[in-house]
Order: C-alpha cells, then structure tokens, then sequence
C-alpha cells in the first residue's frame, strides 16, 4: 500500500460499487442449452433423427422438466456472477461461472461507445452497452442494462474519458447533441434501388436456382443454394434498408453521434480524434444525382458507415467536422497517375488519384465505383512503397499508408521518383502531423 | 567485417536529397546461413534422387539428379542477391527498412508509433549466432522485421528503438 492517507480519502470518497446486469438478462442466456441440441443435430443428422423417432412424450416431457430449469438455473447464475463497476480510470467487468474472467477498460482509451437495443430489447426496455477499445473482446459488452441506465452510463463513462473530475463525473449527464443531418427514408430506399449489389445479389438469388433446377432436378440441392442466395439478397438490400434507417448524424462535444435502425436501435458516439480514415464512395449510378456514401474506421470498431447516403456537399461539410481542418480536395486536385501506368493496370489506372494536403492524405481509386479516402496525418503509423518487377519496367511504384484500424490507403502506380520523395516527405507529415492532434482526454 | 555492398537500388536514387539515410547491411552470417540449408536439403535432394534413379532405372537416368543442383546454382545465387538487397538506416525520428530485388518494398516507421519490438531467434538462427528484430505498431499491416542480425546488434537496436519509442510516443 502506497501513500496510505491520500488513497484512502479518494476511496472513502467514493467507494467502488459494483452493480449487476438489467434482471431480464438470463432469459438472453436461456436459449443456449437449446442452441447446443441443435448444433448436435445439424452436426450429426442420423443419429438425431433415429434419438428423434424413439422419443415418446413421456421421455419429451422428463427432458422438458430438466432442460428448462437447467437452463434457467444457468442463466441464472452467469447472470449473478457478472459485475460491473465504473472506477476514475476503468470500466471493470468481473463475469463467468467457472472460468472467471476479469478484463479491466482504460476509458482514455475508449475508441467509440455503443449503445443498442434490438427489437425485443426495446420491448423489454433494456439495452447493450459497448466499449470499442483497441484489442477488445466481443464479451466485453455490457447486455443487457436498462435503458434509462445505459443512457447513464454512457454519460458517465464518456465524461470520465473526457477527463472532467472523478467526483462530478456521474452529474455532468448527457453532453447536448445538435442534430447535424437526417437522411430521409425515401432518399435512402432510392440509394438503395440504384446500387448494383443489391440488383447482382437479387439477381443471383432468381437466376442460379432456377438454372440448377433445369439442370439436376433435385430439390435439396436448389434449396441448399437458394436458402443463402436468398438470404443474402436480403440482406443486401431490406437489411440494409432497415439498419440504414432514420440514419441521423449529431454533433456533441463527446464527439459524433450516429443514430439509426427501424427495427434494432443503435446508439453509436465517437469522441474526437478517433477517426483513423474516412472513405466517400460514389457508386457509378449515384453519380448523376451527386450522392456520395461516407464510411469512417475507427479502431477496434465493428461499425463502418458513417452516413449511407448524401449529397456531396453535405457530406463534405460532415467530413469536415468528424475531421476538423480537413477539406475534401476537389476532383480536379486529385493527380493521376502517369499515362504509362496504363500499361501495368489498363483502364482502371484512370481512376486512380492522389492528393496530399497539410492536413490530409488522400488517394482516389475505383474506375466505375470511386472511392476516395482520407488519412489525417497524424493517424499514419507507417509508410511503405512498393515495386514489382513489371511496376519497375514502367518506372511506377505504389505507396502505402498504414492506419491504426487495420486499413491500409495506397495511392498506387505513382512515378517512381515522386513515389519515392512522396515517401520521405509523408514519414515526415505523419511524425509532425500528430503535435497539433487533440489529447485523449479531449475535456482535459 | 564483410556486409553486403549498400549499393544504390533504384528507388532511393531519387530520393537522395538534404538528409542521407546511413545505411546499414545485413552481417553475412545470414547469407551463410541460407546457403548451408540450401546445399544441405538439395544435396540430400540430389544424392537420394541419384540412388533411387540409379537403382531403379538405370545408370542413364541417374543424370536427373542433376537437376537440384542447377537449382542449388540458381538459389545461391538468388539468396546472394536477396541478402545484399536488405539494408536498414535509423534516422533521427523514423527507421527505414529497404528490401527485395524483383518485389521491392521500403518501409517508414516513425518511432513514436512503435508499440512493441520484439528479439527473435529460434534453434537454427541460435546456433549461427542470428537474431531478428521485428517492430509492431498498432497497424497490423506494417511489416517491419529485420532478419539475421548479430545478437549484440539486435538487442543494441531493440533498446534503442524503445528508447527512442518512449521518448517519442504517440500512440493512435
């Protein structure tokens, strides 16, 4: 024990109370023992169906009369054996029944913090909270909290980031939110009908099980493909038109808030300095309208869509905020690369592009669909250049830029010459470029 | 002590501005390293494929076994060229890393972005007396390791690297 009387005050101060989880949490456990009986099922289908035909009720009921409270019994206990406390620096999670597991959160380094509520979590009230940390687990996550209670939290656990004072942390509340842009339903489900994935997913669905249906004439095999051609057509386009919905953008001193989802709910807020790169895509039949889509890595973050779709000057005036002092260079600044490069990558060397600002690494590429992303420099980590034998013949070479999401942005088929000052001069922009970034504790 | 020749590569060329990066080469003990496995496995290749083709085909086609040796040639010489085209430099902020002959890539490394550096060396590599520094940060695709190096070298570059590190840290 260090400094006995200091740290005894904080802590008679405010002692470290751990809490529990919502109490409608074991009925999310509850379905495991069932989701292992049909894993045995799928795993071994004969043995199942032969189990299945000297079933009787009695033995169905005996099983029923222990499966159902073993399975409460369960999620019971993993639900009394989760604790969480929020410390002045941490987010611990104490959880499992026999392996006990521990895994303390820095919130300095907290990435993003989700709230979501799926359909039947909003019925219930509750909510999921989580933690985008680098490195972190997908157990990591506290399901489920009340509502109100996850609101609460996420408050408290960013304000803690933020660096205001542990003792008037849990009363700053909710940093105020200004909505920043709403798409529309309609804008969205047009977005949706002029992008080619969801037409190639619909139409792979239509045309290969009928096809394979002309062909063999066998049923399973028509519905063994169909069933995920299906599926992911689906997922492609009402899937997508469902998680997309009433996607709304606000801007809070917290950082960026993402709302969306018709059906699921989800709460995203990313504070200030945590955006690696930020990509506008321009899908080929958008073009005429101008609508871009904005998609944002964060590390250790799942989530990648920072608004589905939007004209090009609004999203650039959003880029702008999540990027601040960041302009989107114009199309015309965009250099491409030397007309042999043709030789290496024929058409498709047209749509590449580079651009380097003060503030902003910027490469360009996709012929049909663009694709423009932004690396600010001070989120480079490392930089690489690249020559192949054939590369070499043309006297052109790729750059690299390395982000800390795990995304890496080239600026491909350079000259070799200016490839090589460009990887002098951006080593140099990355190692300067992070003096005028904001701390973690962006508060502080 | 022999290193391999830093010769000018191409890319560098026209980089050669202000700063010069000093470069440094492989120690040889890697080289002789690569080259004793190779004579090693292909010999074995040669004189087994010599004996089963003599035993079981005749003398005639026991000339076959031949054919690792031209490839034992081949990868002496590509293991020479490969080796020599491997070179560091440690500048004031960043280490540069230069490699390949065919597929070349050169790689930056500001050293505040440094999270881990790890020494390296398993049984083959101990017992020629190699090591190798590999550098992580937190992109997964930086790949910056140096093989071969003298022990006393890579744990010299190790410290000093996480020296440099710390003092210069910039995480995320």
């Amino acid at each position: 024990m260090t400094s006995p009387g200091v740290d005894d005050a904080i802590r008679e101060a405010r002692p470290v109370s751990e809490r529990r989880l919502h109490p409608v949490t074991p009925l999310r456990r509850a379905w495991a023992p069932v989701a292992v009986l049909i894993g045995w099922a799928v795993h071994d289908p004969d043995q199942a169906q032969r189990q299945l035909t000297r079933l009787t009720t009695t033995t169905l009921l005996i099983a029923l009369a222990v499966l159902v409270p073993a399975a409460a019994l369960y999620g019971f206990l993993t639900w009394w054996y989760t604790h969480f406390a929020v410390t002045d620096s941490e987010l611990r999670i104490r959880t499992g029944l026999v392996f006990r597991r521990t895994a303390h959160i820095r919130l300095e380094r907290i990435q993003a913090v989700d709230v979501t509520q799926p359909l039947l979590a909003r019925v219930a009230g509750v909510a999921k909270l989580k933690l985008d940390v680098v490195g972190a687990d997908k157990k990591d996550e506290l399901a489920f909290l009340g509502a109100e209670e996850a609101r609460a939290l996420r408050a408290e656990l960013l304000a803690r980031a933020a660096g205001f004072a542990p003792e008037t942390a849990h009363e700053v509340g909710e940093a105020p939110s200004r909505e920043l842009l709403r798409v529309p339903p309609r804008v969205l489900a047009v977005s949706l009908v002029l992008t080619g994935a969801t037409w190639g997913s619909l139409a792979a669905a239509l045309i290969v099980p009928t096809v394979l249906w002309l062909v063999t004439e066998s049923a399973w095999t028509v519905l063994a493909t169909a069933v995920p051609l299906v599926g992911a057509a689906g997922a492609a386009s009402v899937g997508r038109f469902v998680t997309e919905y009433d996607w709304t953008v606000g801007e809070s001193p917290d950082g960026l808030r993402l709302d969306h989802g018709l059906l699921d709910r989800a709460h995203e807020t990313v504070p200030p300095g945590r955006v690696q790169t930020v990509r506008l895509v321009e899908p080929l039949l958008w073009r005429r309208r101008g609508w871009v889509r904005v998609e944002l890595d964060v590390a250790g973050s799942s989530n990648s869509v920072l608004l589905p779709v939007a004209p090009r000057e609004i999203a650039e005036s959003v880029v702008a905020r999540v990027l601040p002092g960041v302009t989107v260079p114009p199309r015309e600044d965009l250099a491409r690369p030397p007309r042999r490069a043709g030789r290496c990558v024929p058409l498709w060397w047209r749509g590449h592009g580079l651009a380097v600002t003060d503030t902003v690494f910027a490469a360009r590429s996709g012929l049909l669909s663009r694709s423009l992303a932004l690396v600010p420099h001070a989120k480079v980590q490392s930089v690489r250049l690249t020559q192949g034998p054939w590369e070499r013949c043309w006297n052109v070479a790729d750059v690299h830029v390395d982000t800390g999401a795990g995304k890496t942005v080239s600026a491909r088929l350079r000259d070799a010459g200016e490839a090589a000052e460009l990887l002098r001069t951006q080593a140099e922009r990355s190692r300067t470029g992070r003096r005028d970034a904001r701390p973690d504790r962006w508060m502080a | 002590m022999e290193t391999g020749s830093p010769k000018d590569t191409g890319i560098t060329r026209d980089a050669r501005t202000g700063d010069e990066p000093v470069w440094t080469a492989l120690p040889p003990g890697l080289l002789r390293m690569r080259r004793l496995l190779l004579v090693v496995w292909l010999g074995l290749l040669t004189a087994g494929l010599g004996v089963l083709l003599g035993w079981l085909a005749g003398p005639g086609w026991a000339a076959f076994a031949a054919l690792p040796l031209a490839l034992m040639a081949w990868g002496w010489v590509m293991l020479g060229r490969n080796w020599r085209s491997w070179r560091y430099a440690e500048r004031a902020d960043d280490l540069l890393i230069s490699r390949g002959v065919l597929w070349r890539e050169e790689t930056v490394v500001p050293y505040g972005r440094m999270q881990l550096v790890e020494v390296t060396s398993g049984p083959v590599e101990r017992h020629f007396g190699l090591a190798s520094v590999q550098l992580h940060t937190a992109a997964a695709a930086t790949d910056a390791a140096i093989p071969g190096l003298d022990p006393a070298e890579a744990e010299r570059l190790r410290d000093r690297l996480t020296e440099l590190g710390e003092a210069r840290s910039a995480g995320l």
